[in-house]
Parts: C-alpha cells; sequence; structure tokens
C-alpha cells in the first residue's frame, strides 16, 4: 500500500485527517492494538452504567424492598463491578501505554529520517537555512507533529462509547434516550467551539512567549553595554512590553477555559437532572423501571469527561498541519553529491590543481570567479587576501564541501567529482576556523571513530600543542568535552581541532585561520612543530595549504597565493610579492599591527578564569 | 555581604515551602490579593459538583418512592432548583478561574519584570557568556512553567480538591458506614501516590535528561555540517543519533506507562469503593439503615472522589517542577548585587574636567587570589593614560573598577575626591562611559543603536556626531543611511563598523571620562584608518584610559601604566619608560621580536 497522501489543500480538519491517516499507516499494528484497548475501555464504561441500572432492579431494589438478601446476589453484585473495573483498567492502560508507543515511535521514525537529509543534503542547502529552525524541524515540529496521537485513540474509543450508550439508553427507554440524544451532541459541539476559540489565542501566547524571550536574550547578551551606559531602566521597559502582552494573553486564554468548562461540565450535569425528570414521568406511567432511570443518569456522568478527548484531537489537528508542512519541506528537498569510482592510491604529499573554477552562492554573484593554480607536493602554500576575497570558500571547494560551477579541482590529477564517497577524506583533512567538537571524550573528538592509537593522538595533540592541558585534566584523553565543547576555551578546542586533522596524516592539510584563538607564542609553536612534522625522511609528506592572517604565518610558507574578489592576483614568494604588488605589501602591513594586538588578546579570558578559580 | 555570596547564582533550592511561598508573596503583591471573595465563589463553584448526587438521592428516594407513588411536581421543583444551582456555579466557576488567572498572571509578570530588572543589576561576573543562558531561562521559561501549571491543572486541582472534601462530607451525611468503606477502598491508593509520584518524577527526570542529549546529537549535523562532511564522518553521526533517539523513545514510553499505570489504579481504587459501597448498601438496606436513594448517590459520590485522584499523580509532578520553577527565579532576585546604586541620596557631580584617584585597592574575585594589590593612581584632567601590562596583569580589572563595574575589594577609587560608590548611577554613567571590546549591537537601526544611551538625541544631532568623528562618509555610504538595519548582534556590519558605530555611541554620551578596551579582532586596512581617526577625535578634549593592545597606543599616549602581577610596577611617558630596562622594556621587545618575525 503506498503512503497516503496528505492533501496539499483543503481545510486544516481536512489535511489534519491526511496527516492522521499517514500515522495509521505507518503503525498500523500498535494503532489497531490501542484502539482494541480504547474500545474495551469505552465499552466497560458503558457496561458501569449498565451494571448499575440492572442491580437496582435485581439486587438492591429486591433487597431494600424485601428485607433480605441472598450470599449469590452480594457475589454477583461484587464480582459484577470488579469484574468492570479491571477489565476497564486493563483498557486504559492499553489505550495510554498504545498511544505512547505510537506517538513516540512515530516522533523517532521521523526524527531519523529528518537527521538522515540533514547528512545527505549538500552543504549549499545548509547556508540556505538557519541552524535554528533545522533543529526545530528535528525537534519540536516532529514532536508537534505527532502531540495529536496522544489523544487519538481514546477519541475513537469514545466514538465506540457513544454508539454503545445510544444503543444501552434506547435499550433502557426510548425518551431517556431521547434527552441523551439531544445532551451528547450538544458537549460535543461544545468542546469544537471551544477548540476552535481556544487556538487563536493559544497560539497568541505561544508566539509572545518567543518575544519575551527574544528581548531577553537581546538585553542579556548586550548586558555590559546597558550596564556601560547605565540602561538598565530603560531596557526593563523595553521587556516591560511583551511582559505584559504576555500577561495579557495568558489571562485571555484562561478567560476562555473558565467559560467553556463550566459550560461542558454542567452540560451533563443538567443532562442528569432532565433524566430525572423525564425518568420520574416514565416510571409513572410504567414505561421505564428506577434502573432505567439510574444507568441512564449515571452514563451521562461517566461519558461528560471521556468526551472531552473528541475535542482535544479536533484542536490539536491545526498544530499538527503546521508541524507536517515544516517537516515535510525537509523531508522533500533534494540534492545531495554524486561520487565515481575513482581512488587516491599515493601516500606521498598531494598534488593540488585548481583549473577555471568558477562557483558563487547567489546565481548573480560570484565568489570564485576563473581561478587557476598549481601546489606541486610538499610545499607549503599561504593564502592571502581581504576579507571577503573568497579564501573559506576556496577551501570549502578544495575538500569538495561543494562542488564548482564550472572547471575542477583535482587532486593527484583526479577531479573530486570521480572519486568515490568517503575517499577524498583519507587523504585531505580541513580545519576550520569555528572548532566544531562533539559532545564524546577528547579521544573521541580526534579520532572521530577511527583506529587511531594513544600514542598517535597524543603525537597529534604535541604537534598542535595540546598535550600539556590534555594532560592537566583529570581524565587526560578521556575527559568529555560537553555540548560542543563548552568546557574548554577557544584556544583549546582549536587545538583539538587541528589534532583531529594531524592524527590522519593527511596528504594535504588545509588550515583555514585554524589558530586565531591561541596565544601567538603558542602558535609560533604549532607552525614550527607542523613545519617539521609534515617534513619525514624522505622529504615533505604533506602539502600545506594554510589561510593566513599573520605575517607569522605567512613566514612558514615556501610560495604565497593572493587573491582578492575571488581571483588570484599574486602567486609567489613573500619577497617578490611584497616588491611586485602594492596591495600585497599593504594588507600584509596591516596583518603586522593585527599581530601586536592578538600579543593581548587573551587577558579577558584570563581574568575571567582567575575569577572561577 | 562578602565577594563570594555575590558571584553565585542563588538558587533557591534550599529555600522551604513556606519561606517560597512568603517571599514569592513579597516579589509579587498581586499573589494575596482578593482571597476572600475568591474563596467564597471557589466554595460555591465546588457546591455545584455535589448537586446531582443529592438531586438523585431526592428522586429515588421522595420522587419515585413517594407515599401514593412517583411525586411529578416534587421532582419537577427540585431539579429547577438544582438547575439554577447548576448555573449559578458554572457563574461562580468563571468567575473563580478569572480571578485566580488575572491574580497570578499578574504576579507572575512583576516577578518576570522584577527577575530581568534584578539581571542587570547582577555583577559583570554572574552575567558571563556561560550564565547567559540560564539568566534567559529564568524569566522566560521557568516562569512560563508556573503559567502553564496553573492553566493546565493548577486551578482545576485546587478546586478538584475542594469537590473531594465536599463529596467526603455529604458521604458522612448519608452514612457514616458507606463513607468509612469509601475511604478504605481509597487508602491503598493514597498510600501509594507518593511512590507513583516519586516513579513519575524520577521518569520525567530521566525524559528530560535524555532529551537534552538528544538535542546534542542531532545539533552535530546542523552546526558541525562542514566537520561531518570534510572528514566523512556521516556513519558515526547517524549512528550517535540514531541511539540517542532511541533512548529518548524508550524513557518516554517508559514514562508514559507510568502514568497510564496510575490511571488504571485509581479506576480500579473506584471500581473497589463502588463494589464495597453496593455490598455494605444492600446489607445495610436489609437492615433498613440506608434508603435506596442515599446508596445510588454514593455511586455518584465516589465518582467526584476518585477523578481528583486520579490526576493527581500528574499534577503534583508538574507542581513540583512548577514549584522549583519558581523558587529558581525567587533565587534570581535573591541574588545580591554587589554594585549598588546609592539612587536618591547619592552624590550628583557635576560636569567636567575628572580627576581619578585610586587608593589603596585591592580586588579579588570571589573565592580568588588577589588580581589586584594596593594599587593606588591619580590621573588628572584631561590626561591621556594607557594601560600596558601581560595577560593576567590586572589591566581590565582596573579598567572595570575605573567604570563601577565592579567594585574594590578594599580601598576605594574616587572621581573628584568623591568615592564611586556614593555617586548616584545617574550621575556616575553620565561621566563615566566604557566602550568595550566588542561593542554589542542591538538588532534595530543604526540610529537607534547610536542613540542607546540617550533616546532624546534628535536625529540632526546624530549626524553631528558621526560628522564630529570623521565618518560622514561612512555614513553615507551606508544604503539606508542613519535607517540602516545592522541585523543580530550587529552582524550585517563588518567587526570594524561595529567598533564605529561603539566609538559614536560613545560620542553621544558625551562623557567626562572615556575608558577604552581596544579591540583586538582584524579588521581590514580600510576601516581600520577609519576606527583611528575617530578614536582621535573622540578622546580630544576627556580624560582617557585605554587598555591597550598595541604599541602605538601606549605610544601616543601621554602615560603609560604597566601592570604587573596586579600591581602598577611603572608609570610614565612611553618615552622614559623604554629604555628603563623594567616590565615595559620587556613588554616592548617581546612585540618588536613578533613585528619582525619575518
Amino acid at each position: 500500500m503506498p503512503v497516503p497522501k496528505v492533501p496539499d489543500k483543503g481545510s486544516v480538519t481536512r489535511r489534519g485527517f491526511g496527516v492522521l491517516r499517514v500515522a495509521i499507516w505507518e503503525e498500523p499494528g500498535i494503532f489497531a492494538l490501542s484502539v482494541l484497548a480504547s474500545m474495551l475501555y469505552g465499552g466497560m464504561t458503558v457496561a458501569g452504567g449498565w451494571a448499575l441500572g440492572w442491580s437496582t432492579d435485581h439486587v438492591i431494589r429486591p433487597a431494600f424492598e424485601s428485607g433480605e438478601t441472598t450470599t449469590g446476589a452480594i457475589v454477583t453484585l461484587i464480582s459484577l463491578f470488579l469484574g468492570i473495573a479491571i477489565l476497564n483498567a486493563i483498557g486504559v492502560v492499553g489505550r495510554r501505554l498504545g498511544a505512547g508507543v505510537m506517538q513516540f515511535r512515530l516522533q523517532a521514525t521521523y526524527r531519523n529520517r529528518v537527521t538522515r537529509q540533514y547528512l545527505k543534503l549538500p552543504l549549499e542547502w545548509h547556508h540556505q537555512h538557519s541552524t535554528g529552525m533545522l533543529l526545530s524541524n528535528a525537534n519540536a515540529d516532529v514532536e508537534s507533529t505527532w502531540f495529536v496521537i496522544a489523544p487519538l485513540p481514546m477519541a475513537i474509543g469514545v466514538i465506540a462509547m457513544l454508539v454503545f450508550a445510544t444503543i444501552a439508553m434506547f435499550a433502557a427507554d426510548v425518551w431517556l434516550a431521547l434527552v441523551g440524544c439531544l445532551v451528547f451532541p450538544l458537549v460535543f459541539i461544545a468542546n469544537v467551539i471551544f477548540q476552535r476559540y481556544l487556538q487563536p489565542l493559544a497560539t497568541r501566547a505561544q508566539q509572545l512567549r518567543a518575544d519575551v524571550s527574544e528581548v531577553a536574550h537581546e538585553s542579556f547578551d548586550g548586558a555590559l553595554v546597558v550596564k556601560t551606559l547605565g540602561r538598565e531602566a530603560a531596557e526593563t521597559e523595553r521587556f516591560r512590553g511583551p511582559t505584559n502582552a504576555l500577561r495579557d494573553a495568558n489571562i485571555a486564554v484562561n478567560k476562555a477555559r473558565g467559560m467553556f468548562d463550566p459550560v461542558i461540565d454542567g452540560l451533563p450535569r443538567l443532562g442528569v437532572l432532565a433524566v430525572l425528570l423525564v425518568g420520574v414521568g416514565r416510571v409513572r406511567s410504567g414505561g421505564a423501571d428506577a434502573g432505567d432511570v439510574v444507568q441512564v443518569a449515571f452514563l451521562f456522568t461517566l461519558i461528560g469527561f471521556p468526551i472531552r478527548a473528541l475535542g482535544w484531537v479536533l484542536g490539536e489537528l491545526p498544530r499538527s498541519v503546521v508541524g507536517w508542512d515544516r517537516v515535510q519541506r525537509v523531508l522533500t528537498a533534494t540534492g545531495g553529491m554524486e561520487y565515481g569510482e575513482a581512488r587516491l592510491t599515493s601516500t606521498k604529499a598531494a598534488r593540488l590543481q585548481v583549473a577555471g573554477v568558477r562557483f558563487g552562492y547567489l546565481p548573480e554573484r560570484d565568489v570564485l570567479a576563473g581561478m587557476d593554480f598549481t601546489i606541486e607536493p610538499g610545499r607549503t602554500v599561504a593564502v592571502v587576501g581581504p576579507t571577503g576575497a573568497g579564501k573559506s570558500t576556496l577551501t570549502t571547494l578544495l575538500t569538495r564541501l561543494v562542488d564548482p560551477e564550472q572547471g575542477a579541482v583535482k587532486v593527484d590529477g583526479v577531479d573530486l567529482r570521480d572519486l568515490a564517497r568517503d575517499e577524498l577524506a583519507g587523504s585531505v583533512a580541513l580545519v576550520a576556523q569555528t572548532a566544531f567538537l562533539f559532545d564524546d571524550t577528547i579521544r573521541g573528538n580526534i579520532t572521530l571513530g577511527g583506529d587511531y592509537s594513544d600514542d598517535d593522538v597524543w603525537e597529534a595533540l604535541r604537534i598542535a600543542q595540546g598535550d600539556g592541558f590534555v594532560k592537566a585534566l583529570p581524565e587526560g584523553l578521556d575527559t568529555k568535552v560537553g555540548e560542543r565543547g563548552t568546557t574548554l576555551s577557544g584556544g583549546q578546542r582549536q587545538r583539538i581541532a587541528l589534532a583531529r586533522a594531524l592524527v590522519r596524516r593527511p596528504r594535504l592539510l588545509i588550515l583555514d585561520d585554524a589558530t586565531s584563538a591561541v596565544d601567538p607564542q603558542v602558535e609560533a609553536r604549532i607552525l614550527a612543530g607542523l613545519r617539521s612534522a609534515v617534513h619525514d625522511d624522505a622529504g615533505a609528506a604533506t602539502t600545506v595549504l594554510v589561510i593566513a592572517y599573520r605575517k607569522a604565518t605567512i613566514s612558514l610558507a615556501d610560495e604565497v597565493l593572493f587573491m582578492d574578489d575571488g581571483r588570484i592576483l599574486a602567486h609567489g614568494t613573500h619577497t617578490e610579492l611584497q616588491s611586485s604588488t602594492p596591495a600585497y605589501r599593504d594588507l600584509v602591513d596591516a596583518y603586522e599591527n593585527d599581530a601586536e594586538r592578538r600579543l593581548e588578546e587573551a587577558e579577558l579570558d584570563l581574568d575571567a578564569e582567575g575569577a572561577t578559580a | 555581604m562578602s565577594a563570594a555570596e555575590a558571584s553565585r547564582l542563588d538558587h533557591g533550592d534550599n529555600a522551604g515551602g513556606l519561606q517560597t511561598l512568603k517571599d514569592g508573596l513579597k516579589v509579587s503583591p498581586e499573589l494575596g490579593r482578593g482571597w476572600g471573595l475568591t474563596g467564597i465563589l471557589a466554595l460555591t463553584m465546588t457546591a455545584g459538583r455535589i448537586v446531582v448526587p443529592i438531586a438523585v438521592q431526592q428522586t429515588i428516594d421522595k420522587g419515585l418512592s413517594g407515599p401514593n407513588g412517583p411525586d411529578m411536581s416534587y421532582v419537577a421543583w427540585m431539579c429547577l432548583v438544582c438547575a439554577l444551582g447548576v448555573i449559578l456555579t458554572a457563574g461562580a466557576s468563571y468567575l473563580t478561574t478569572v480571578r485566580l488567572a488575572i491574580n497570578s498572571e499578574s504576579g507572575l509578570a512583576t516577578m518576570r519584570i522584577k527577575a530581568f530588572r534584578h539581571v542587570h543589576d547582577l555583577p559583570v561576573l554572574t552575567q558571563s557568556t556561560e550564565r547567559r543562558g540560564a539568566l534567559v531561562s529564568r524569566v522566560t521559561s521557568d516562569v512560563d512553567t508556573v503559567s502553564q501549571f496553573l492553566q493546565f491543572g493548577g486551578f482545576i486541582f485546587i478546586v478538584s480538591l475542594g469537590q473531594m472534601a465536599l463529596a467526603t462530607v455529604v458521604m458522612f451525611f448519608y452514612s457514616w458506614q458507606l463513607a468509612l468503606v469509601v475511604l478504605l477502598c481509597f487508602i491503598p491508593l493514597f498510600a501509594s501516590l507518593k511512590y507513583l509520584q516519586r516513579a513519575m518524577s524520577a521518569a520525567y527526570g530521566v525524559v528530560r535528561a535524555k532529551v537534552g542529549e538528544m538535542l546534542s546529537a542531532i545539533s552535530e549535523p546542523v552546526v558541525g555540517a562542514q566537520v561531518v562532511r570534510s572528514y566523512a564522518i556521516e556513519k558515526r553521526t547517524q549512528d550517535r543519533i540514531d541511539a540517542s533517539i532511541e533512548d529518548y523513545r524508550k524513557t518516554a514510553t517508559k514514562a508514559q506507562a507510568i502514568t497510564g499505570l496510575t490511571f488504571s489504579i485509581g479506576g480500579l481504587a473506584a471500581g473497589l469503593a463502588n463494589a464495597g459501597v453496593l455490598t455494605v448498601g444492600v446489607l445495610l438496606g436489609v437492615d433498613k439503615q440506608a434508603t435506596l436513594g442515599e446508596l445510588l448517590a454514593f455511586m455518584f459520590l465516589v465518582s467526584l472522589f476518585s477523578d481528583p485522584v486520579q490526576i493527581a499523580t500528574q499534577v503534583l509532578t508538574d507542581a513540583r517542577s512548577a514549584f522549583a520553577g519558581w523558587r529558581r527565579v525567587l533565587g534570581v532576585i535573591a541574588t545580591p548585587a554587589d554594585v549598588v546604586d546609592p539612587g536618591e541620596d547619592g552624590v550628583k557631580q557635576a560636569r567636567g574636567p575628572i580627576t581619578v584617584e585610586f587608593n589603596h585597592v585591592d580586588f579579588a574575585y570571589p573565592e580568588g587570589e588577589l588580581v589586584l594589590r594596593d594599587v593606588n593612581a591619580r590621573i588628572a584632567p584631561h590626561r591621556r593614560v594607557a594601560v600596558v601590562g601581560e595577560t593576567g596583569s590586572g589591566k581590565t580589572t582596573f579598567a572595570k573598577l575605573l567604570t563601577r563595574l565592579m567594585d574594590p575589594t578594599s580601598g576605594a577609587v574616587r572621581l573628584d575626591g568623591v568615592d564611586a560608590r556614593e555617586i548616584s548611577f545617574e550621575s556616575l554613567r553620565e561621566r563615566v562611559v566604557m566602550v568595550p571590546q566588542d561593542g554589542y549591537l542591538f538588532d534595530a537601526s543604526l540610529a537607534e543603536n547610536v542613540r542607546f544611551g540617550r533616546p532624546e538625541v534628535t536625529d540632526a544631532e546624530l549626524v553631528t556626531a558621526f560628522e564630529s568623528l570623521g565618518l560622514t562618509d561612512w555614513l553615507e555610504s551606508l544604503p539606508d543611511g542613519l535607517q540602516s538595519p545592522v541585523g543580530q548582534r550587529g552582524e550585517s556590519l563588518s567587526a570594524g563598523e561595529r567598533q564605529l558605530v561603539a566609538l559614536v555611541r560613545a560620542n553621544i554620551a558625551d562623557p567626562d571620562l572615556l575608558v577604552l578596551d581596544e579591540a583586538t579582532s582584524a579588521v581590514d586596512p580600510g576601516t581600520e584608518v577609519r576606527v583611528n581617526a575617530a578614536l582621535e577625535r573622540l578622546m580630544a578634549g576627556r580624560t582617557s584610559v585605554t587598555i591597550a593592545h598595541r604599541l602605538s597606543t601606549a605610544e601616543a599616549a601621554d602615560e603609560v601604566l604597566v601592570f604587573d602581577d596586579g600591581k602598577i610596577v611603572e608609570r610614565g611617558p612611553h618615552a622614559e619608560l623604554v629604555g628603563a630596562g623594567g616590565v615595559y622594556t620587556q613588554l616592548h621587545d617581546s612585540w618588536i621580536a613578533q613585528r619582525s618575525a619575518v
């Protein structure tokens, strides 16, 4: 059976039922089980009313009137009510557990699918969507799509319950049943009106909660500016606006609840009174027994609450549809990289060729416009250029995070697009500007699950100048770094990211300002270590391409690529470029000032560290 | 108050229930208002719930079994009275909910605003980046938890408790024997409530932890997309995500199972009570100790009794987290703000040339060693001072004390001879302005950002402020001029342009003493020239203290203060210090060495 299609157009309710169909199609077994349990619950609830009516006529009244009863009658009473209660409890547990299993399974399934898409879709797609939105697609949106599953089995059970109840009422007495036929639809309609009325109010409160949070985030992020300019009172006034709006929205929601709750509660109560009134008339005319009256009245009491489940399902449908649409935007996105069959077999330093490469994130604007250069194996090359020259974009092309629109990037003469999947990662390692760490141990962050000995890891850390601080940690390599490495300083994170690349002994190493947060002295040691590490006994084992922002970094390079506006403007040694290219000279002089500034960069960090020590 | 107390964020963990209530009422007086009428309305509302059982009893005993057969008119009258009762109590119910909602929401809003304000009064250290997330939750999700709890269970539960109490009274009125039977049948449930609730809290605690782990795992392919791709670890990443999703699914299902069990136990207790009441009731009826109506009314009363008990475990669990949230917010408000505004009592200083003095100033961060030790300094009006020193030497601390972002542990900082602690914030912030390294920009227009310190200035004055710093051409190069949006955190501008905005902002504030923390981030050469020129003009005619990260800044200053290990070890103009062979000479040498590394 194909996946049921959720209609693109139509009312929210119609589309919502489409989502429910998908849910049932995904989990038919557990859905059937929970509906069966729920029907048992519905049946037993009605049976409770029937049992009271039956025992009133057949056990209780005779006993009261005759002044005597039998053990058999008492045993019947006990087993009847206990039996119904036990079956009812089984129904309740089955229904709730089934709904839970179904809801959480659906969540898990869709989270798996969404995250698989994240891993599959190209990096360009990622760049087009904000982090916050992607995280909420995989979490909050999936959750809100399937919230509606929680009350779904109960609602279906309630429908069964209403059918049973109607039958039981008609079996008892037609007139009493007619009262029921008047009251139950009224309760249902009141529920639907309530949910429809409440939905926009609840959405507004939700929106205002986000507003409050936004002001708080921004204001606390700028706390220092607020303090230094003495704007605390003004900021508080700014916060007061959304806070008071949220207060009013919450009061409006409560008012709606306060208005509808007594109506939805009160209707069955009025129904009971009507049943009593009509019932007395029917008993007088001989059309019904006292037991019939009691049974119908008791049914009203029992059904008043469960009937709300129908309203819950209808009320959740809009949220479910919104969540579904947002999740579908991810699931139906297309794209992904094609891979070839080629392998890289060399164990020596790689040769890198960039031939006629053109690339732009937006169609009308090229970030890289016709780049041509070759880096010979074992060379260390510094890429220098002003902000926005396209340096970081170049690194993403070299590691095939994106493909060029024209031209080709080749390693050892092989076009990256012809390489087999995962083949490039075996030869090329990129260390990016911001070090991303996984919520894992330091070892895990360096090996990334690869098969490396502790000696290899320590050696990589030594070159990255990270062995010292890792050794000082109580659990060494087994220290957990926390989510995104929050327990470490920026410089420490960068050194781990560097070790991650070095442990792989890449044949081409690409550093994109990968040491920006470490002390200049430490950086100098890293660069020196790198220089000796990439030269093995037989000569250079690694080709290095480094995006340079400091004169000291440039001094490490054998040659310099000077670029601006997505083009290579000059290619040669530092000395050559200094005399041949005035723009290069100006830029490097600016870096010189920058280097001085960075000397003092760790100051604030250290002050703060002293404070928490 | 010790400094150690100040650094901590009070979580209020130790406060008892009663203390929390007391503190809460003090923060939000609205919570204590109008309880007399609300109480009466709530009582009326619960009374409405027992109308039905009484009507049933009356109908059976008096209506159906009247001396002359069923008594139609009696039942009609009674039903009419009862119906009026139901409608009246529905009105009372509405009024109760609305009154409770208005009081509690107003109280929560007041608390939210007070907490927000207090966060801004907290020491800079407490506002540090790593705590910011926690602080935001105090004024957002923690308050929302309380509000949501009240909306989705709190009010109902309070009323339900009244309903149970009233049902018990009516039961004892009809028959004490049957009432005892009902209570007896519910005892096992009451006994297990505490245990079930604990199990549920524990289960949901695990669920919350697993949600956190899952979110962290899910964020990896999003935030770390580049690393995942370039190291080809898609498989490993997916495995980690799958495992965390599966973990969460299992724990959430388990928690759901416990909830389901709790609900079914409530139903079982009700079934047991029904069977017990009927059995004992029939035996009593045989002895003429109970009427049929009373017995049947009991069946209706039992359901009034069992419904609240069934939701109790869930509500109690929610109540616990709501209460914890409330305590956390109150905890923030209770956290001492060490730098206190003397307010109305404070000294209001005249504007004009300013003299700064440090007298025997010590400073230590809470539980830390001294960062500044016996610092003495006097900065004369209109002097341009550069503060230099190695990482951790205490020069940033010096600037924070100067601007009263912190107070000295001992000793005093004086402005024109007055202890900074005695000057009203209004006067102090008018005279002393600090330009931090990264001037934070708000997601608003350029104009709104530069007039942040003084919202009253006109657009014309803003243009003059740009002009006086030599930034007219830059302003004109922006597409929308003053109205250009700067984006979140000013991300539409480059780092250098953000510095320019921070300088204009300081220019608008027009202080007597300017404290600058020189920015260290990379700036493109063109903007660099602009920043330097603007700085030069901003410092003209003012006393200025710059935490210098550049040799050129120290060279250009009238005077250099050299910090080493928390002390001022040298002071004087660059020309004197550079050849003195001290700390400054060393710093200078290492700068030169770094510079000529190529």
